[in-house]
Parts: structure tokens; sequence; C-alpha cells
């Protein structure tokens, strides 16, 4: 007699959320719509974190100062990514990078775009930790983390 | 400090792609071995620990309340942990504290996790907010592929080299796994295969990167009083240690990686580890990509930052080496992520009292138990002793 196969069911769960900025993130979003990156000013240990925040995670002061960080920066470091999963916001291949902005103390993570992304071995030999990236904006705003489209190598 | 604490014994499954049970089955096919090994009857149970990774990877919310009758609960307290990738070592943890403070004698700890039902990366993608990180995180890979890239960098190692030594950890790792009757994925392997294969995450290859996998661990834990009423050869909680970092993954360094070596020392000083290379007999480190792996050899004092890579290439870690890391297979082999820290105990506890079978480590008397959770964000550690 032939083996039977246990039942397996199909399901999904789906569900909206309306999830808010909230003022800080808000304002980020607001510079975004300007081209402008901004951070955020620790009364206490001085350092600029971005993206903004009403919070020092590391003093737990509270953060009112924002200022504007340099939309130039370095790589602190990067993957390609070739893979897909269901539901992946960003379509592969892509470079995601850390990178240290002038004039911030954090490492803001975005993408590393404006090269060639279709041989690995050619983009080991043209990214580089140190290397020095400039943000590229989408000409239409949203209000959102895709207003900037990716970080460029400064020619 | 508290009061003393025994690992009584364990369970596991067969791990692997597991349709052939539904989940509360799989679940307790670990815990019908672990109290047939442990001789434990349920009833005598004072309370239940129970930890899956985020609940959207099996697609059923708050699952300790799911599993309830296999965990045996009925009547009693039960408590969840979930801290990510960390879950299992947490489980451990939780257990610990709950007996050290006197309120229980005897519990059960289970971690699980059917990952084949769903979609592991996509559930690890929830766990990051959508306004900003969610966009440059790819899953795990992502994560690690960023770490070990910046490491390599910041110490001047040769990506060739790193290569090496990656290579070697997932050649000797899917060779050990055959000693381990539990093990997922079992491969020999040579180094063409392993350099040459898929590329997930540059420079992160498939024979670099562990599987997904259905799996459960279950594990007894007793008060001093307990662990000598029960009679059975018992492994102790020497030292404990749970560290962790900003929720922002730019915040902080993951080189000098802060939570890492937070944790290890929190349980070194407890366990009065002076030296962890010459004091650990085994140590089972929490390893779901080799690259990662290296980074940990570091931050735990195994060795010097920029040192890992030239000692493993030299055996210093391999099962017949000065310090044997993940003589199971470890992580890398096995991950049903619920269960793969407990699995690092539970594999350490084994160790310890001279029952880890064909991977055994000839008169291991101390081991490490380790796993992370979060975007290389939480780091916990157990070290276990034969007394």
């Amino acid at each position: 007699m032939e083996k039977k196969e246990n039942y397996v069911i199909m399901d999904e769960v789906t569900i909206p959320y309306e999830l808010a900025y909230g003022r800080t993130w808000t304002q980020f979003f607001d510079g975004f719509r300007e081209e402008k990156i901004l951070g955020s000013k620790c009364p206490k240990c001085g350092r600029v974190l971005v993206p903004m925040r009403s919070f020092c995670p590391r003093c737990f002061e509270e953060i009112s100062q924002a200022v504007e960080v340099s939309q130039e920066g370095i790589i602190i470091s990067w993957a390609l990514t070739e893979y897909e999963y269901f539901g992946m916001p960003t379509k592969p291949p892509f470079i995601g990078a850390l990178i240290k902005l002038d004039g911030s103390d954090t490492n803001f993570l975005h993408l590393i775009g404006g090269i060639d992304l279709s041989n690995p071995e050619q983009v080991r030999k043209t990214v580089k930790n140190g290397m020095r990236v400039k943000a590229v904006w989408n000409p239409e705003k949203k209000g959102h983390i895709m207003d900037i489209k990716y970080f460029e190598p400064v020619k | 400090m508290g009061k003393k604490v025994a690992i009584v014994g364990s369970g596991q499954t067969m791990h692997g792609r597991r349709f052939d049970l539904a989940y509360p089955e799989l679940v307790n096919e670990a815990i019908e071995s672990c109290l047939i090994n442990t001789g434990v009857d349920a009833k005598d149970l004072d309370g239940v620990v129970f930890g899956t990774m985020p609940s959207m990877m099996e697609g059923v919310a708050l699952t300790h309340f799911y599993f309830a009758d296999v965990l045996r609960a009925k009547g009693k307290p039960i408590l969840k942990t979930e801290t990510c990738g960390s879950t299992g070592v947490s489980l451990a943890i939780t257990a610990y504290y709950w007996i050290a403070s006197g309120m229980a004698d005897l519990l059960m700890v289970v971690g699980s996790e059917k990952m084949n039902e769903g979609d592991a990366q996509a559930t690890m993608t929830t766990i990051l907010e959508p306004f900003y990180q969610m966009y440059f995180i790819a899953g795990a890979p992502g994560v690690f592929s960023m770490q070990s890239q910046e490491w390599s960098v910041r110490f001047g190692i040769p990506e060739e080299k790193v290569r090496d030594a990656a290579t070697r950890l997932s050649i000797d790792h899917h060779n050990d796994a055959f000693g381990n009757p539990y093990a997922h994925i079992k491969q020999r392997l040579t180094p063409e295969q392993v350099n040459t294969a898929r590329i997930i995450t540059y420079p992160v290859r498939l024979w670099d990167v562990c599987p997904t996998s259905d799996g459960a661990c279950a594990m007894i834990f007793a008060s001093e009083k307990m662990a000598k009423k029960l009679g059975k050869k018992a492994a102790w909680v020497k030292g404990v240690g749970y560290s962790g970092e900003e929720y922002w993954f730019g915040d902080s360094d993951k080189v000098m990686w802060q939570s890492a070596i937070q944790a290890a020392k929190q349980a070194y000083d407890m366990a009065g580890i002076k030296n962890p290379r010459k004091e650990l007999d085994v140590a089972e480190v929490y390893n779901p990509f080799t690259f990662q792996e290296l980074l940990y050899y570091e931050c735990f004092g195994f060795c010097d930052f920029g040192q890992a890579c030239d000692l493993t290439l030299k055996g210093m870690f391999s099962k017949d080496g000065e310090l044997p890391c993940d003589p199971s297979g470890g992580t890398l082999c096995t991950n049903p992520i619920g269960a793969t820290g407990l699995i690092r105990v539970a594999e350490a506890a084994m160790q310890v009292t001279g029952q880890a079978g064909d991977h055994q480590i000839p008169g291991a008397k101390q081991a490490l138990a380790h796993a992370m959770g979060g975007v290389d964000q939480y780091n916990g550690v157990m070290i276990l002793g034969a007394k």
C-alpha cells in the first residue's frame, strides 16, 4: 500500500497596521523633504545621533536639539545581498551599508548605489571601507527613508 | 549569590524538516525524551519555562498556551522568555534565576521552532521597525556579513585568510555533525565546494550559513536538594551573563562587540574563570555563520583580537584542539532558532557529565554555552561545570 502523506493547511496572516512616526521622526522625515539629514544632539554626552531620536540611549537624557549633518560620509561596512525572501522591501542585488556621515557620531544605514552590481568580484574591487559616499535624492519626496535613493561614491 | 542550580538532563528531537509531526507533537518528542532520560515525573515539576523566536515564525502567537498540554503545564506556572536568537540561553538563565532564588526546586525548560512551516528571513525582518532599518538589513546574513567585513578590515586580516578560516570551520562542523545523532545537516565537504558555493550575501556563501530546521529541546533544572534526590549525574551552573546594546545597528561597535565581551565577562567572573582558553574544556558557541564564529572566539577571550583566523587554521578550536568549539556541529548544522541556544546549554551539560556520545570531548569538566539575539544586539553566556 502506498504511504499516505499527512495533510497540511495553507495559511496566511495579514494584518494592516497604522504606525505613528511621532514628533521626532516626523521632524526627521520633514528634513528629507528639504533634502536635509537631521540628527539629535544629546545635551549631556554631546553625541550627534542619526536618525533623530527623543532620547539618548547612553545618558538617558531627553533630546530636543536637532542638528543638520553632512550628506557625505565614509563607508564603515557593507554587504552585497544576492538572495531574496518573502516580503523583502528592497530587491536584490543591493548593497546595504553603514555610513558615518560627517558631523554625526553614529553610523547611518542605507544603500550604496550608482555602481554596477552584476559581478560580486567587481563590486568587491570597487566598494571599500573608508570610501567617501554622498546621498542621492529621489526627485519625489514622500517623507520616507527611501527619499534618499542611495549613497554613491564621491568622484 | 543565589542557591546552587543543577541541570539534570535533556532531550532533543531529531532536528530537520519535520512535516511528519504537528508542532505540539514535535515539542512533545523532545519532552518525552527528556523525561525518560532524567527519570523525572512531570507531576513533580514546580513550573515550566518555554520560548521561541517571534511568533510569526509559525503563524501562531503565544505558542506556550498552544503547547500547554504537552508542556505538562496544567495547574502550574508557565513563563515565556523570548529574546530572538538568544532565546535558548535566556530560557536557561530564566530557569537558573527561578531556582537560584529558592522559589522552585524542579523545572522543565523547553525551546522550539518549526521554521520550515513559515519563512525564516521574512519573520526575522519583522523584528525591525518599518521606518528605517528594515530596508537595508537583508535578514540575518546581511547583518553578519557587514559585521564580519568590518572586523576583517579593522584588523587587516587578508580576505583570503578569513575565507580559509571560515572554510575550515564549515568543513569541521559539517563533519562533526556526523557524531551528533540529532544534527540536521551532516556533510563531507571539500574546500572547493565551500569556496565556490552560491553567494548569499558576499562574502558569505551557502556552506557558511546555518540551515532552516524544525526541532525542540527540553531540559530539567533542579535545586541541589532535588538533584540529590533524583540521583542523576548533574551539570552545575557556574556562571551566567547576558548583555546588550542599543537597538539601532549603527549606534554601537560590532567589532569590539561589548554585548558579547560583557556577557562572557559576567559569566567568567561568576565562575571564577581568569583564562578561558585554559580553564574551559569545550565551548558551544552560537555559530549561525562561520565568519561570526571567528569573531566570538576573540570577544570571549579565547584569543586576542585579530588572531582567530590563524589559530583556527592551526586547529586550536577543532575537536582535538586545545579548546574544542561546537563538537556537536553547532548552530551551523542545526538551527531551530528557539531551541538553538538551549541546545548549546544541553550539549554543554552532556559534555561535562560525560554523556555526549560520539562527540564527547574526553574528560570535559567545564563548558561554555552561548547564543546571540536581535540585530547583533544581545548576547547570553552560561558556564557549566561537572561539580
